[in-house]
């Protein structure tokens, strides 16, 4: 890396935040259950297996179609931890709140978290709360770390995946991103599309029976699909190849996508997850994802290769190959 | 504004409506590609002139679809990756004057200019706001009546027309702050400037899709006329682009050298009539420099005397000199279609997205970026 000072992409989720976790990050906290780059941490402690994980919630607007920043601290959290093949329990939170913020947007926001955390059956046990001058934060920014018990015979990690198994996506990519842009001052959308923020615990629990035929669980958030692909292919040294057709996209998603130019597979989702599993259990896990009312949608979109290891290949919708890359700097609207 | 904001919007919409009626459909991909098959029988080099061809040749892998002997070239249509080194200084001289808030698509955020670029500057602690229409950075004037917003105008004949009716808007809205640094440019005399240079070898031109759209089939009519090489219209979709190398191919093969309009359901022979009128009411052609394809005669546009208190190039006092740069960067080779990507010593080395020493790697429709994205597909 070769920054002097700190830019957005670097909180961006593609190749600036990789690259900053593995080359700044690592070096400094070196351990092994960070070196996993997961998206929580795995220990033991007397016997039980614990996953750990934080993350700290900044929003522009705070309020959009489908949620809040209360939904996303809670549910983002929720995920992480099961991301890691955990059921998640509890919750804490930190608040830091620019002086001058409404107390009735900020009871709304409370109330959101409180509502994700009882559909995701956690508690917020502790928390801290700051208030810092104006401008120092925008409106207000949520920390929220979590904690969750790992089932016997489950060995969820993002190095995990081997050549042939199945790669599921629960649901269509990009609500998300395109929600938040499309709501965002000055855009003169007027669309449908909701964010997807959601607890995916129940699906995750309901995807775990299936034991240790599960190898990876990632919910393609910042960076999107495709960049949540590439950290699959380089952790697990494999190449990845998927099918453009299979891509479940929102039509209204995919209309604005291709007029600002943005490529839906680097667009942030907040209820979506892809899971690596052993081919023969594919249709059944499958099966047990679409019966989710969070992954009617879910499809098989690809599978693991030996070919090509570290890399994401796609077939095309018209039969050609593309290289998918993670994505580097952020995504830019074109100009004409 | 909204009306002609609107029109774009509706020009894409259409797009995007058609592609639902199989404008990526495998079945007549297949055919188009066998088509073009059984025609070629020769090296065949053809232009893409827009950036959003690019982008969508790589994206959809058209290129490893084609037989070996069809070569698809980039062309200049990357409105950012023609911007002058002087006209990025430009930019960063308005946004460090006192009281100035600089708006300008994102596209321009890391390109380089000869010491800085508007990211740097902002880290510095500069206003510049990037902005998704033209239409944002009238209502960020409006919303900063004490401060002074200058709009950094970039883009072809698609653009312009929606940054003219800014300034329309501005008069009739009372709003006094607003002012527009023109560096707009048109794509027919590019492609004059194309043919003269030569070092390109162009055998059949994929004209852009959202210009012509705004501009019509017949202004190509002179450039046509003068040259005599064959040109298809051509929308953005796979089935589309196919379509139009398909029709280039026929004729190159049979000899003939035709105009044609294969995007014709967006795009009609006289263009979009309102959007020229107002782009034309502020606007009037200027001799300009284009990055890689130096000054071309009336290639520019530059704000008309009636609106000059909205031209930030005379409202500001500028002192931006005219710099060379030699930075090893060969956009200027790529943009012409005489070198590609991975002839350049820099790319993917000290040149990447996230380090761009050249504009072409910095914009998504750039082709060094485009390239880069998704490695020339596989």
């Amino acid at each position: 890396m070769k920054k002097d000072k700190i830019s957005g992409d670097l909180g961006g989720g593609g190749k600036s935040s990789y690259d900053f976790v593995k080359d700044i990050l690592l070096p400094i906290f070196d351990n092994p259950y960070l070196s996993k780059l997961d998206d929580g941490a795995v220990f033991d402690i007397n016997g039980t297996q614990f996953a750990f994980s934080t993350d700290t919630f900044v929003a522009d607007p705070i309020f959009f179609p489908g949620g809040s920043i209360g939904d996303l601290a809670v549910n983002g959290t929720v995920n992480d931890i099961s991301m890691c093949g955990a059921k998640p329990v509890y919750i804490s939170t930190g608040l830091i709140i620019e002086e001058g913020f409404s107390m009735d947007d900020l009871k709304i926001i409370l109330k959101d978290m409180k509502v994700s955390a009882d559909n995701a059956n956690v508690k917020i046990v502790t928390g801290d709360t700051k208030v810092v001058p104006k401008g120092a934060v925008d409106k207000i920014f949520i920390n929220t770390s979590g904690i969750g018990v790992v089932p016997e015979n489950i060995t969820v990690s993002c190095s995990n995946a081997k050549p042939g198994d199945k790669i599921i996506l629960s649901g269509t990519i990009g609500d998300h991103g395109i929600a938040m842009l499309t709501c965002r001052e000055g855009m003169e959308f007027e669309t449908k599309i909701k964010s997807d923020t959601a607890s995916l615990c129940n699906m995750v629990k309901n995807i775990l029976s299936f034991g240790r035929s599960i190898h990876v669980l990632r919910d393609p958030t910042r960076g999107g699909a495709g960049t949540v692909l590439n950290e699959i292919a380089l952790s697990s040294q494999v190449g990845i190849f998927f099918y453009e057709e299979k891509i479940p996209v929102k039509k209204e998603v995919a209309g604005i996508c291709e007029m600002l130019g943005l490529d839906p597979l680097y667009i942030a989702n907040e209820g979506k997850l892809i899971a690596v599993v052993e081919s023969d259990a594919a249709s059944e896990i499958l099966e047990s994802v679409k019966n989710d009312p969070l992954g009617v949608d879910a499809a098989i979109i690809g599978e693991v290769v030996s070919d090509f290891p570290g890399q994401v290949v796609m077939k095309t919708l018209i039969g050609g190959k593309r290289i998918v890359d993670m994505l580097s700097g952020e995504q830019l609207p074109r100009i004409c | 504004m909204a009306q002609a904001l609107s029109e774009k919007m509706n020009i894409i919409r259409t797009t995007f409506d058609n592609r639902l009626c199989n404008y990526s459909d495998p079945a007549i991909s297949k055919n188009l590609l066998k088509k073009i098959k059984n025609t070629c029988s020769r090296k065949i080099r053809l232009m893409e002139v827009c950036g959003t061809h690019t982008v969508s040749i790589l994206k959809n892998g058209i290129k490893g679809l084609l037989p070996k002997s069809v070569s698809l070239i980039s062309g200049p249509g990357c409105p950012v990756c023609v911007t002058s080194t002087y006209e990025i200084d430009s930019f960063i001289a308005l946004a460090r004057q006192n009281n100035v808030i600089l708006t300008a698509f994102g596209d321009l955020a890391r390109v380089p200019g000869t010491n800085s670029s508007l990211s740097e500057e902002a880290a510095k602690g500069f206003d510049i706001r990037y902005i998704y229409s033209p239409a944002d950075s009238l209502e960020i004037a409006k919303k900063n009546p004490e401060k002074k917003v200058v709009f950094a105008g970039v883009g072809f004949e698609t653009t312009a027309p929606l940054v003219a009716s800014t300034i329309l808007s501005a008069k009739k809205l009372t709003i006094d702050n607003y002012y527009v640094f023109s560096a707009h440019k048109l794509m027919p005399p590019a492609l004059f400037a194309l043919m003269s240079m030569r070092k390109t070898k162009i055998d059949g031109f994929l004209l852009p899709g959202h210009v012509s759209a705004i501009i019509g089939e017949q202004a190509y009519l002179p450039f046509f006329n003068q040259y005599k090489i064959p040109c298809v219209i051509s929308g953005f979709e796979p089935v589309d682009i196919l379509h139009g190398i398909s029709a280039l191919v026929k004729q190159i093969e049979s000899g003939t050298a035709m105009l044609e309009n294969g995007y014709n359901r967006i795009v009609s022979s006289n263009g979009n009539r309102r959007a020229l009128e107002i782009m034309h009411r502020v606007f009037e052609t200027t001799d300009v420099e284009w990055r890689g394809l130096g000054m071309i005669p009336g290639s520019g546009l530059r704000i008309k005397n009636k609106f000059e208190h909205r031209d930030a190039a005379k409202v500001f006092p500028l002192k931006v000199e005219k710099t060379k740069t030699n930075n090893g960067c060969i956009c200027g080779e790529i943009i012409t279609g005489i070198k590609i990507p991975s002839d350049c010593p820099l790319y993917k080395n000290a040149c990447t997205p996230l380090h761009p020493v050249g504009p072409c790697m910095v914009s998504g429709e750039g082709t060094c970026g485009a390239y880069f994205r998704y490695h020339g597909s596989c």
